[in-house]
């Protein structure tokens, strides 16, 4: 067992992270003083750290530098419609903010019915023609014809414009087993995803912290 | 074909397995009164089944499957000199998963002589980034920094940052993650834009991330991408690998351990994976449990 | 002029950003180009003011004293340091050596991880006390979920190396991804693309305008 050297900077960094992931994990048994205490520590480090990030990243280099340069002038724009975010803070030109927010929501509108246009809908319609009968490849075959099913079935469910009766009614259902078995999947695969993230605070317990195991 | 066959009849022995025990009176009463059990028990069990493979591992042997290899292989396509984009679109909540994938693609990188641009797109992810190049680029591989690798940093803005790259990388980053301008940097010298880069490594663990790059950019700046993203986005994506618009996918830890085995290291995901067994049988256990105690208290209360 | 302007603005930025995906030429893409570069910095400040939020939150609470104050008042003053230190680091903030760094690796990066991992314990709780298969439909997700569960792991593996090709468990659980799920999965991103084409296009033509009415209608 090699613990971490607590009268380092480093190790110390060990020793409150460990501390605080115990503190965490506490809420297991019940909600208590020490995990309100890590919740809300995080809560406020997070923030810091994202106004920070914000600030270097972002605002600095691409705002503020250029302008105060003469390099881009411009964006000195975007640097005003950010202020004016703020202007909610004050309920008589709280109204200002409401520019700022339409850039945003304009910008995206744009940005991402485009997006979704080609790459999820032309270029998935295209992937989806698929050869219903592949000579000398039954399984293949079946596979085709097993896909392009689930796919028209599941678009049937979820047309609501008609309704559901008779032959649509049918095809609708067998869209809803697929759907089941969709969700199955993405339901094993969650499972998958956070027991990993447990095994990887273990990982940072056993190794760094208490030094039982090396990973 | 096969595995259709193998699916049905698995449904149908579930079926059999617990209709069967279901009509055996000591296993019903048994059965009824785990309904009431404290989760903390359960929660004890988790514990434990995660601690002890750690400590004690089974070394059970990891399989690459089809979509590794395919990441693999579209990597190993690359030749010497070639410029990459690694974009660790991820934060420390999803380093378990995605950090093994990050350290592995750098060593097949750097294995190929491969030179690197890496970027973030989510606020927590540049120091992470770092320290994936400083392990393995720096350290041992003896990349130099402004030549055969840059880190630029975070940008906001999501997918407005995909298109703006796609127009000029070096206009969207002006400057690196320590502020050097990025015309002081030699490799960003040869960057232009999306197009400029042979392939992108998208390691993702939400939003914003592979969705995005393939909706913004795989088509229209004809940009090849491979992704590694975590298990709960992954179901999502298979059908952009079958669209090729992605060209390899790893899946979460496991897809992380796969990788890990293809590029000959036996890293943390590897290391993981008997942890993972474990709690899976748990997690089978308890659905199947749950509901043969719910079935059981059922028959009893309908007695 | 309080309601119009903003969606005149939604409306002529969104279009430009529209048509910049059909057409080169300078007259649209230079613009377009401006707002993408625009709508980052603007962004940025709207994750500033999200801080400013919490501070006029929190500080509400801490001056009436109110429930949990002193937790607030931790939250706020470990907001000003980490906001504190990150400036006075410098553009080399995120430098290895630097206190912000160290404060990330300490406090952030094992915090996040943690709130995340508690997950794990409550899947498998909830496994057991929530998952119920009452009808044919949860059957099959059940089923799905299980082989999906075991195929992926190395156990799976395991179990079943020495059963005939085809039928092994990992390759049922890939036949599963690649096909079913794959295609149910499929009508849901083309449904959803759907769905997103015509609320973006709702937006730009003013027809969604209630983020401009803002609070006072």
């Amino acid at each position: 067992m090699h613990l971490a050297n607590p009268l380092t900077f480093d190790g110390l960094g060990v020793w409150i992270a460990a501390l605080l992931t115990l503190f965490i994990f506490s809420f297991l048994y019940k909600d208590n003083p020490f995990y309100k205490l890590a919740e809300h520590l995080f809560v406020g480090i997070s923030a810091g750290y994202y106004v920070a990030q914000e600030w270097w990243a972002v605002i600095y280099p691409q705002c503020v530098k250029p302008v105060m340069n003469g390099s881009r002038p411009l964006m000195i724009i975007p640097g005003v419609l950010g202020l004016l975010l703020f202007s909610r803070f004050v309920p008589k030109v709280g109204w200002l903010s409401r520019w700022s927010l339409a850039i945003i929501i304009g910008a995206y509108a744009g940005i991402k019915t485009t997006g979704f246009a080609q790459g999820d809908l032309v270029e998935q319609f295209h992937a989806s023609l698929l050869p219903l009968w592949v000579p000398g490849q039954l399984g293949v075959s079946i596979d085709n014809v097993l896909f392009v099913a689930g796919l028209v079935s599941t678009l049937v469910f979820f047309f609501f414009s008609t309704e559901h009766k008779g032959a649509i009614k049918s095809t609708a259902q067998l869209g809803v087993w697929f759907l089941m078995i969709s969700f199955g999947a993405a339901y094993g695969f969650t499972v998958m995803a956070r027991v990993s993230l447990l095994i990887g605070r273990f990982q940072f317990l056993l190794d760094p912290w208490l030094g039982v195991a090396r990973f | 074909m096969g595995a259709l066959i193998g699916f049905l009849v698995g449904l149908v022995v579930v079926a059999a397995i617990i209709a069967g025990l279901l009509r055996v009176p000591q296993v019903a009463t048994g059965l009824a009164r785990l309904r009431g059990l404290d989760r903390r028990w359960i929660f004890i069990a988790v514990w434990l089944l995660v601690m002890l493979p750690l400590l004690f591992p089974l070394k059970l042997p990891v399989a690459p499957t089809s979509r590794a290899i395919q990441y693999y292989d579209e990597i190993e396509k690359l030749k010497p000199g070639d410029i990459v984009l690694l974009s660790a679109d991820y934060d420390p909540a999803s380093g378990p998963e995605l950090g093994p994938m990050l350290r592995s693609s750098l060593l097949q990188l750097c294995r190929k002589k491969v030179r690197i641009v890496g970027d973030c797109l989510w606020p927590g992810g540049p120091p992470l980034l770092e320290q994936g190049f400083t392990q393995v680029a720096r350290d041992q591989f003896h990349y130099k920094y402004g030549e055969d690798y840059v880190n630029l940093g975070f940008k906001e803005g999501r997918e407005a940052v995909i298109l703006a790259m796609g127009n000029s990388i070096p206009g969207t980053f002006a400057s690196d993650f320590r502020g050097t301008p990025v015309s002081q940097l030699p490799l960003m010298n040869k960057v232009t834009n999306l197009s400029s880069v042979k392939l992108l490594v998208n390691i993702s663990a939400g939003y914003p991330g592979t969705k995005e790059w393939v909706q913004q950019a795989s088509r229209r700046f004809n940009l090849k991408i491979v992704s590694g993203c975590t298990a709960v986005s992954a179901p999502e994506y298979y059908a952009y690998l079958q669209s090729n618009q992605l060209l390899g996918l790893l899946g979460g830890m496991a897809g992380a351990a796969e990788y890990e085995k293809m590029t000959g290291v036996t890293g943390s995901a590897t290391k993981g994976m008997d942890a993972q067994s474990s709690v899976h049988l748990l997690v089978m256990l308890c659905i199947l449990l749950g509901n043969l105690a719910h079935w059981a208290a059922r028959r009893q209360g309908e007695r | 002029m309080q309601r119009q302007v903003p969606l005149l603005l939604t409306a002529g930025i969104g279009l430009v950003m529209l048509l910049y995906f059909f057409i080169p030429h300078p007259l649209i893409s230079e613009p377009g180009h401006f707002f993408e570069d625009a709508v980052i910095v603007v962004v940025a400040f709207a994750i500033v003011l999200g801080a400013a939020n919490l501070l006029q939150f929190n500080g509400d609470i801490i001056m009436r004293r109110g429930k949990d104050w002193p937790y607030k008042l931790v939250l706020l003053l470990s907001m000003f340091a980490m906001i504190g230190i990150g400036l006075v680091e410098g553009e080399h903030y995120l430098d290895p050596e630097t206190k912000f760094s160290w404060m990330y690796n300490t406090f952030y990066a094992s915090m996040q991880a943690t709130m995340f991992a508690l997950l794990a314990f409550y899947i498998a709780s909830a496994a057991f006390r929530a998952f119920r298969i009452r009808n044919l439909e949860a059957a099959l997700l059940a089923v799905a979920a299980l082989f999906v569960m075991i195929g992926r792991v190395p156990i799976g593996n395991a179990i079943s190396q020495h059963w005939p090709d085809g039928v092994r468990l990992p390759q049922i659980s890939d036949w599963i991804m690649e096909n079913p799920q794959n295609s149910a999965k499929r009508a849901i991103l083309m449904g959803a693309a759907l769905g997103v084409m015509s609320t973006g296009l709702r937006i730009i033509m003013g027809i969604e305008g209630s983020f401009a009415r803002g609070e006072n209608r």
